[in-house]
């Protein structure tokens, strides 16, 4: 009898989390909660100033102090050849500063001691001798003439420009813009933010001299790619570094960087002979690691008076701080930005990009971003907005009339990806229906007649998942597939370990659902493991929603390697031929003889005590897989809010969120990464972000300024479901992950910018602070609140 | 994340903590909640050699009326103690609308109204309800007690007039002259936000009369901010609209505010008046359900 | 009430490694005695030693966690005399003579508390970092009120910060708790 595959734990069922059951009782393995004998600790002092010279750094004063092993600073680093570290965009960085410092909070030496207190104790004696420069916090000042150059340090680099990129039909769009009725335009700033994961970043580096091993505890979303990048830098052969990287408190992209912290510990660790910790503080997370966004778009639609967009223009500039260290597919130097209006079917577009060093911390790609698709997707569905208005048609109708249709598929998007599965019209009608889009607009009016303010936002998209195939996608050189491996015992139970890294989103639980769906073990039967680099296959992380298209897809196929080599097994035990065994959950059994069969147990014992004639013991196979395109998956997000005209505070009243992501493996996770991401889309729009003052100095740089919803403000969230198979994906999934982080925002501004139409304001940039609302509603301008931020 | 070293004294009684403080010289500081005091000293923003912790000293930790009328709220008087109190909002509705602003759930457990005050944040929200009511700090030192009234009491941005041998052993708001009325208003972006700005209105009704009133202003100036002027405009009047509409524009132009990246001073200007509006409309409503 | 030890730290009582004679004075320290999850504990400790620390570094209970430096994140909430408090915003020398609950502290060796089993059931956990703060603050919620709205689990919450889960399921979760909690009493 084939199993129940809910019952079992297969696809489908909302099988509640394994690893819960340590979390729930406080027993999780973070980073800090690793304790090594003979431990040592490490703080980092950091520059105040944003740009200056280093005259001088004394740090006698902390030698003196009782407890204090080691102070380390680039002097040191430069004299070992570590001062500079390579990025995975092909720039360097500084591990500790030498010449100057390019960021306010940027590394300028470390102080390793017998306890955390000892080690700050330490880094307050240091006295550095600073000779300000002048700072850069945006672009613009970048591009200026005069401009001082950050990177003197780069031999050819004399202007603060790191790229010009661009990708599309120039000409073909240039000529459907002469022929437009209507050319909608809009400029925005989509502000720098900050993954913010509850626990910081922080590495436990263990240097065995006796055995010349490297092992090195660390918060990170990609332990492999650590383990190269260790070893390329430190020069320590591969097979000799281990990289553990245990529970963690949350990633959201913060944790794939090679932070100069984590090369410090291992340093000192060599030079010390000791274990040495080194757990960030939230300050130091917030002001250095990396960030997401910070890019102005300057954005057009040529649109028809039918409201058919005939092409898209965009031109972005993005501040990617003093170093050049997106963590990005090696070809496209911002991400997948291209990858925006893929939902609608426009004839022609042209992107071109522009990168720039500044004053702050380094990064540009992170924070649920799918490599900048949060901008794509942002940008699209706020210039969209714009254009429906500005050709007065109604916000749905406009989408009704671009978005791809249901058989146009496979499609060429305007940049030139291909989608190859949606229902893009379906989705977005549900969410109409949902949220009473008729009724809604005629609550606006009539409450606009009593003065009060209410809008409603739309926000479509499809996102490009599951990066990426070998011929275009790399990091590094390396391509980007991933793996699984999975050994099976003699009882049936199983081990699975792949290449990605959990950090929250329920791996352990969710990939064994995948095996159970092809093998009929229930999912209780197998333990997952993941971020040990001796254990684990070599894989490229989690982050950018990979992990259900690539390792899930790995995990699928390694699951049917081994059926195949079970169902040899099983023929040999029912003594019949390959070709007359039949399959169903769990079973093997004889065509027309359905209850001559054996379980997939039996074969598993088989293999350890009863395998045919020239066939390996043994049950167990690995697999690697480099998916054959992206995964498309689709959302229509709708926010409904009211904003106080006297204030600027604006509420959400409800928030509906339509999401298609292909067959779900455990529906319950899956609606918790959209409530997550939904909550970050939020927060960006109402109240989160970084800026800076005009001395280079960062707000934003702790939890006080950084502002987190709580509970209190998060509104609630309305799920519905959509699902239509990926076409190539083993089991039709498409992935979830960053889903609502990336079309999120958009529904919440263009909600705003909704209930204050007919002021003439099209644009507010994020976060939509009471201030900015109300001016803008006082004065009918936009509101672009880049850096620096006004002062007095 | 990791303060400096210090000395940790807990003496039992004032009169201890009084001769230990006299000891320290100015280098000793008073532990009372700690929720403003320690995350200064994680950062080292502050690092005194001393502290002197009073939570172990008995009868600073009640709240209520004297015979007299005057209300008091001892030094260990918790945020969440005034918050789930269920007579201080017939005593002190301005306080007791107050209590849920301050802070979040969790630091309220600990941090203590009377520290909150002395520790004197433009920023913070008790000051300004003590400016409104016309509180007072009573403050012990080795010569005995003195009370200060808070609009004296605070001297600038984290400054008070306690010398470094005083401690504040309770807060003490003058009985009312009629029904007490008012409420606080905070515009913050989040929980546990500091304020953008901020309005407490105290008044004392004889019907529906003003016949004393108090504004207090949050996170508007170097120091809480006492809109004396304002509040006089109301004395008098019946909450008229005319009356309302002046003293929302004295409040706002007692602020002087900074701008920064909660927003320009003319924008947090703009909120005081309108709190000053809503919460005078607030108190008309009341009266009507009342009537 | 199982009959297992308890698990003692260090392993071996026979010794403990102190500083040598001869070196740099001492730095002043102080005897703290508390009740941790029922069980007196004491230490030898510096004043300015955070109360999250001697939890977390002294007695090896790393279920209480730090987020943040400025008081804000709650990763670190205990319940302190039965009210939730922010460990490292209390210095260790304060809680001499106090009652301390961490996460580890609710499920007893056999049974789980409600509010954990509500937190599973209900997905009130992804990464698990905010987990046990967010727990107990809930617990002591459900300590005053068994019948919560949701509003005011979430006021109750309002000083725990969670970055993955958008605390829909979290609300779901203590409201499971608090239904079980009204079943059992």
């Amino acid at each position: 009898m084939a199993l129940d595959e809910i019952k079992i734990g297969g696809l489908g069922a909302s099988r509640r989390r394994v690893e819960d059951n340590r979390f729930i009782r406080g027993k999780g393995n973070y980073v800090d909660d690793v304790v090594l004998p003979g431990m040592l600790h490490m703080e980092i002092l950091r520059s105040p100033l944003a740009h200056a010279k280093i005259k001088s750094i004394d740090t006698s004063a902390a030698y003196a102090i009782p407890g204090v092993r080691m102070v380390m600073t680039g002097e040191m680093m430069a004299a070992r050849n570590l001062a500079w570290m390579p990025t995975l965009s092909y720039d360097t960085q500084a591990v500790l500063a030498t010449d100057k410092v390019r960021f306010q909070g940027q590394e300028v030496a470390c102080v390793i001691a017998d306890d955390p207190y000892i080690a700050k104790d330490g880094c307050e004696a240091i006295v550095v001798d600073y000779e300000p420069l002048p700072p850069i916090v945006n672009p613009t000042q970048a591009m200026a003439a005069d401009a001082p150059l950050i990177r003197d340090d780069k031999i050819g680099q004399d202007n603060n420009v790191i790229f010009d990129w661009a990708v599309g039909d120039r000409e073909g769009t240039d000529r459907a813009f002469a022929e437009a009725d209507l050319v909608s335009e809009i400029s925005m700033h989509y502000p720098r933010s900050h993954p913010s994961p509850i626990e910081s970043c922080g590495s436990i580096a263990d240097y065995d001299r006796s055995t010349s091993k490297l092992t090195v505890y660390m918060t990170t979303q990609a332990p492999h790619i650590i383990r190269a990048a260790v070893s390329l830098v430190a020069e320590i052969p591969e097979h000799m570094i281990r990289i553990i990287s245990p529970d963690l408190g949350g990633g959201f992209g913060n944790k794939v960087p090679v932070y100069p912290g984590y090369v410090m510990s291992i340093l000192a660790s060599i030079l010390l002979e000791a274990p040495v910790k080194w757990i960030e503080d939230k300050s130091g997370n917030l002001i250095s690691t990396g960030f997401g966004r910070d890019v102005y778009l300057k954005g057009q639609l040529a649109v028809r008076n039918d409201g058919k967009i005939l092409a898209v223009r965009m031109h972005t500039d993005s501040d990617h701080g003093a170093f050049f260290a997106d963590a990005q597919p090696s070809k496209f130097k911002i991400g997948l930005m291209h990858s925006a209006f893929a939902c609608y079917d426009i004839p022609s577009a042209h992107l071109t990009a522009r990168g720039v060093y500044t004053n702050k911390s380094p990064g540009g790609v992170a924070y649920r971003c799918s490599f900048r698709v949060t901008e794509a997707m942002f940008f699209q569905e706020r210039m969209v907005q714009a254009a429906a208005d500005d050709l007065g048609m109604d916000q749905a109708e406009f989408r009704r009339v671009n978005l791809v249709k249901d058989d146009d598929f496979p499609k060429r998007t305007p940049f030139g990806f291909l989608t190859d599965s949606g229902q893009y019209e379906k989705c977005l009608q549900i969410g109409l229906d949902a949220i009473g889009y008729d009724d809604f607009k005629k609550q606006k009016e009539e409450a606009k007649a009593r003065g009060r303010l209410l809008g409603i936002g739309i926000s479509t998209m499809t996102e490009p998942l599951g990066a990426g195939n070998s011929r275009e996608y790399d990091i590094l050189g390396i391509k980007m597939f991933d793996s699984a491996e999975l050994r099976v015992h003699m009882t049936g139970k199983a081990i699975l370990r792949t290449g990605a890294k959990t950090q929250g989103q329920g791996h352990e639980t969710t990939w064994a659902q995948i095996v159970a769906h092809e093998l009929g073990i229930p999912a209780e039967d197998i333990v997952v493991e993941e971020g040990d680099t001796d254990t684990a296959p070599f894989g490229m992380g989690t982050y950018a929603s990979r992990s259900t298209p690539v390792a899930g897809a790995a995990v699928s196929m390694v699951s049917r390697k081994i059926r195949a080599k079970a169902r040899k097994i099983a023929a040999h035990l029912l003594e019949v031929s390959d070709e007359d065994i039949e399959w169903e959950l769990g079973r093997f059994y004889v065509r027309g003889a359905h209850d001559r069969g054996v379980t997939i147990q039996d074969c598993a014992m088989a293999a350890y005590s009863n395998v045919p004639d020239g066939m390996e013991p043994g049950l167990e196979n690995n697999a690697y897989y480099d998916p054959p395109n992206l995964t498309w998956p689709f959302a229509c997000y709708i926010a409904t809010v009211e904003v106080d005209p006297e204030t600027g505070v604006w509420d959400v009243l409800r928030l509906v969120a339509v999401d298609d992501c292909g067959v779900r493996i455990n529906p319950m996770i899956v609606e918790g990464q959209i409530m997550g991401g939904l909550t970050e889309a939020y927060a960006m729009a109402n109240m989160q972000f970084i800026t800076f003052d005009e001395d280079g100095n960062c707000v934003g740089s702790n939890y006080m300024d950084y502002l987190l919803p709580t509970a209190w403000e998060t509104p609630g969230f309305e799920l519905h479901e959509v699902v239509t198979p990926c076409p190539h994906h083993p089991i039709g999934a498409k992935g979830i992950g960053e889903c609502a982080t990336v079309g999120g925002p958009a529904a919440f501004v263009n909600a705003v910018i909704d209930a204050l139409k007919g002021t003439g304001v099209r644009n507010i940039d994020m976060p939509l602070l009471p201030d900015r609302v109300y001016e803008a509603l006082q004065t009918g301008n936009d509101i672009s609140g880049h850096p620096p931020v006004k002062t007095d | 994340m990791y303060p400096s070293r210090f000395n940790y004294e807990a003496p039992t009684s004032v009169e201890a903590a009084i001769a230990l403080l006299t000891e320290g010289n100015g280098e000793a500081k008073v532990l009372a909640g700690g929720q403003s005091l320690i995350p200064m000293m994680k950062l080292r923003f502050a690092s005194p050699a001393t502290l002197i912790d009073i939570n172990n000293i008995p009868g600073l930790d009640s709240h209520g009326a004297d015979a007299d009328g005057t209300y008091r709220i001892g030094a260990l008087v918790r945020h969440a103690d005034l918050e789930k109190s269920t007579t201080l909002p017939d005593h002190l509705p301005l306080i007791a609308s107050a209590a849920h602003l301050v802070a979040d759930p969790i630091v309220r457990t600990r941090g203590t109204f009377v520290g909150s005050v002395c520790h004197a944040d433009p920023q913070g929200d008790w000051a300004s309800c003590m400016v409104a009511l016309g509180g007072s700090i009573v403050a012990q030192g080795p010569s005995g007690k003195r009370s200060v009234e808070v609009k004296d009491f605070v001297a600038g941005p984290f400054q008070t007039v306690l010398a470094h041998n005083e401690i504040a052993i309770h807060a003490a708001i003058p009985p009312a002259t009629g029904t007490r009325a008012g409420g606080y208003l905070k515009l913050e972006r989040r929980v546990g936000d500091f304020a953008t700005a901020g309005v407490a209105l105290a008044l004392d009704m004889a019907g529906s009369t003003v016949n004393n009133a108090g504004i207090g202003l949050t996170g508007v100036g170097a120091q809480t901010i006492n809109a004396h002027e304002a509040a006089a405009a109301l004395v008098g009047s019946s909450l008229e609209a005319d009356a309302v509409e002046n003293a929302a524009r004295l409040a706002a132009e007692a602020a002087n505010p900074r701008s920064d990246h909660r927003g320009s001073a003319d924008y947090k200007r703009h909120i005081i008046a309108t709190f000053v509006k809503r919460l005078a409309a607030n108190v008309q409503r009341a009266e009507a359900q009342v009537a | 009430m199982s009959n297992e030890p308890k698990r003692r730290w260090p392993d071996m009582t026979l010794f403990e490694e102190v500083a040598p004679s001869g070196a740099p004075s001492d730095i002043p320290t102080t005897r703290v005695e508390l009740r941790v999850n029922g069980e007196t504990r004491a230490a030898q400790i510096e004043p300015r030693l955070l109360l999250a620390h001697l939890i977390r570094n002294g007695f090896k209970l790393t279920g209480t966690h730090t987020g943040c430096d400025t008081t804000n994140c709650g990763a670190c909430t205990v319940l302190y005399d039965g009210q939730p408090v922010k460990s490292c915003t209390m210095f260790a020398v304060q809680a001499n003579g106090h009652d301390v609950t961490t996460v580890e502290g609710l499920a007893s060796s056999e049974q789980l508390h409600p509010i954990q089993e509500g937190f599973k059931d209900e997905h009130g956990l992804q990464c698990g970092f905010c987990t046990p703060g967010m727990m107990l603050s809930a617990v002591a919620l459900l300590n005053e009120n068994l019948n919560p709205t949701e509003d005011e689990v979430r006021w109750a919450l309002s000083g725990n910060l969670c970055r993955c889960t958008g605390y829909q399921n979290i609300v779901k979760a203590v409201l499971w708790a608090a239904e079980k909690m009204r079943g059992d009493a």
